[in-house]
């Protein structure tokens, strides 16, 4: 069975792309749009990976990263955060992010780094 | 005068510089040499008549020899090698500089330690105004918002333009859809980028008139009118003077307080106004009680009557300040919070209740003002919803000395009260300075 990543992310159009890329590369890929629905969307149906934005309408992505790292059932879920400035960056290394990915990233960077994160060998 | 413990070097240099020997110098200020020696090697206090004895034997000023004027320049001093020790961190604490010998410099270089002084003072109004242009870039919502706004659709454009271009075997379907997607992401990457555009342009403009916010833009508008604007030309509005301000926001912020300048003028007219007060003077409460207005539109419209000189500072319930027209005499913040102590604050927190009071600025020459507060609120989306407050504060020339006025000053920074119970940060002033 593939393994399943979930995608948060507010912009419809990044969100169609990526999960075109993500499905050819062999992921079941579910999507949410709201940062309040993303911890619903979690329990319901566990990912195996989250690519998580970080300017979120509803809950930041830093405090999805938040909640996740204190629950112990998503204490280790790789999560990748798209961020768009340093400083965000800094923040969410700090908050337990695993990678990150800077907008504008490429498709190819994108496959890359979630391959890297889920295949660490 | 305090007499400081290098009196005697600093005489001893001037006696040496006016070529004179010890003996003669004592014989001319009728003192035996060996008590000049003593004095000038700092071994004996000199008494204020010896002092003025050798100055005037010397053809020089006592206060020179004394030192008394160069306290300003050893604070100045002192002050100058703490913020080093701040920059360098070193571990003698005060950044290698002798504290101890400040007085010997000052006497022997006094133009020296002003240059000290006078750059030390200089770093920290760069230091603070790069500070305030750091804020403003990293905190602009504007700025962020755009910067956010051609990101989001540039990472868009990428994925999806990749997308088209590499995948061989694509849908019809899904490519219509791509193509679709890569459209509408480039209107808003051409939108976006336009407005950021817009915005640095203006930005760059700002900068030679130093850094305005929307706020200070209208202020300087009105402060270049004189903040009159006749009742004709509300009632016709002033479409070009907006155009001309530089920035969307504060284009916006002009346009609204013309509406409302224009509202206040219908309701309280020139003349009407002028009549009530050359019979009753500036008086807001008197005036709104006699017309049955609200307080805050005879204090907006008495600021801005040319023949008086009248200030005015509104709030919102946050204690922002909204408006800032100065009164001369009575400094205003132009960036951050005012004074707690503003009578304005205390009508802010009781509502619908008139506050009067005498006020007198902190500081050397500070004058008198009285002063008169209203706060009114509002609940713009019906009874259940937010309530919105706005106080207003007319400044009106005190006259002589009131009895019992309330000490107030701008902004704690830069109030010299350094003993005041209601400061928020240390003062960059001395008291008196």
């Amino acid at each position: 069975m593939s393994k399943h990543v979930l995608l948060v992310e507010d912009e419809p159009n990044i969100a169609e792309a990526m999960r075109f890329i993500l499905s050819r590369d062999g992921w079941r890929v579910s999507h949410v749009a709201e940062g309040d629905r993303a911890l619903d969307q979690m329990r319901r149906d566990p990912p195996d990976l989250v690519i998580l934005d970080h300017m979120l309408p509803g809950l930041s992505g830093l405090e999805i990263l938040a909640a996740l790292r204190a629950d112990p059932a998503t204490r280790d879920l790789p999560v990748m955060m798209l961020t768009a400035r340093g400083r965000d960056r800094e923040l969410a290394e700090r908050a337990g992010a695993n990678r990150f990915i800077s907008k504008p990233f490429s498709n190819a960077e994108i496959l890359a780094e979630v391959r890297a994160l889920m295949d660490p060998a | 005068m305090s007499l400081s413990a290098l009196t005697g070097t600093r005489l001893r240099e001037h006696r040496l510089a006016a070529g004179r020997r010890q003996a003669d110098l004592a014989a001319a200020a009728g003192i035996s040499a060996s008590y000049l020696n003593l004095i000038e090697h700092n071994r004996r206090k000199v008494t204020p008549e010896v002092l003025d004895r050798l100055a005037g034997a010397l053809g020089l000023d006592r206060v020179a020899l004394a030192g008394g004027a160069d306290a300003a320049l050893i604070d100045g001093l002192r002050a100058a090698a703490g913020a080093a020790a701040g920059v360098a961190g070193g571990a003698s604490g005060d950044g290698g500089a002798e504290l101890d010998r400040i007085e010997d410099f000052v006497s022997r270089f006094a133009g020296w330690a002003g240059l000290v002084v006078a750059l030390d003072r200089r770093s920290q109004g760069l230091q603070r105004a790069v500070e305030a242009l750091n804020d403003r870039m990293s905190h602009d919502p504007h700025l962020s918002q755009s910067l956010h706004e051609v990101l989001s659709s540039l990472s868009s454009v990428r994925a999806t333009a990749a997308i088209l271009a590499e995948t061989a075997d694509l849908d019809p379907d899904w490519a219509a859809r791509f193509h679709r997607n890569l459209h509408q992401d480039s209107e808003r990457l051409a939108a976006g980028a336009e407005a950021l555009v817009a915005y640095l342009d203006a930005g760059s403009a700002l900068a030679e008139q130093g850094i305005a916010a929307p706020q200070e833009e209208v202020e300087d508008w009105l402060a270049r009118r004189g903040w009159a604007i006749s009742d004709a030309e509300l009632a016709a509005g002033l479409p070009d003077e907006v155009a001309a301000l530089a920035s969307l926001a504060a284009r916006s912020l002009a346009q609204d307080y013309l509406v409302r300048a224009a509202r206040d003028a219908l309701a309280l007219p020139e003349v009407a106004l002028s009549e009530a007060v050359a019979q009753g003077g500036a008086d807001a409460l008197a005036l709104a009680a006699r017309f049955g207005l609200d307080p805050l539109v005879v204090m907006r419209r008495l600021a801005v009557q040319p023949a008086l000189d009248v200030g005015l500072v509104i709030c919102d319930a946050s204690g922002t300040l909204t408006l800032r027209k100065p009164a001369a005499g009575f400094a205003l913040p132009r960036f951050g919070a005012a004074c707690p102590l503003w009578p304005l604050y205390a009508a802010l927190g009781r509502p619908l209740q008139p506050v009067e009071a005498g006020v007198a600025v902190a500081g050397r020459g500070g004058r008198n003002f009285r002063v008169q507060a209203w706060c009114g609120v509002s609940h713009p989306e019906g009874p259940r919803g937010p309530e919105l407050r706005t106080a207003a504060m007319l400044i009106l020339p005190g006259g002589p000395q009131t009895f019992g006025a309330i000490p107030v000053g701008s902004s704690c920074r830069v109030c010299p009260r350094s003993a005041c119970p209601a400061r928020r940060e240390p003062t960059i002033l001395s008291e008196g300075a």
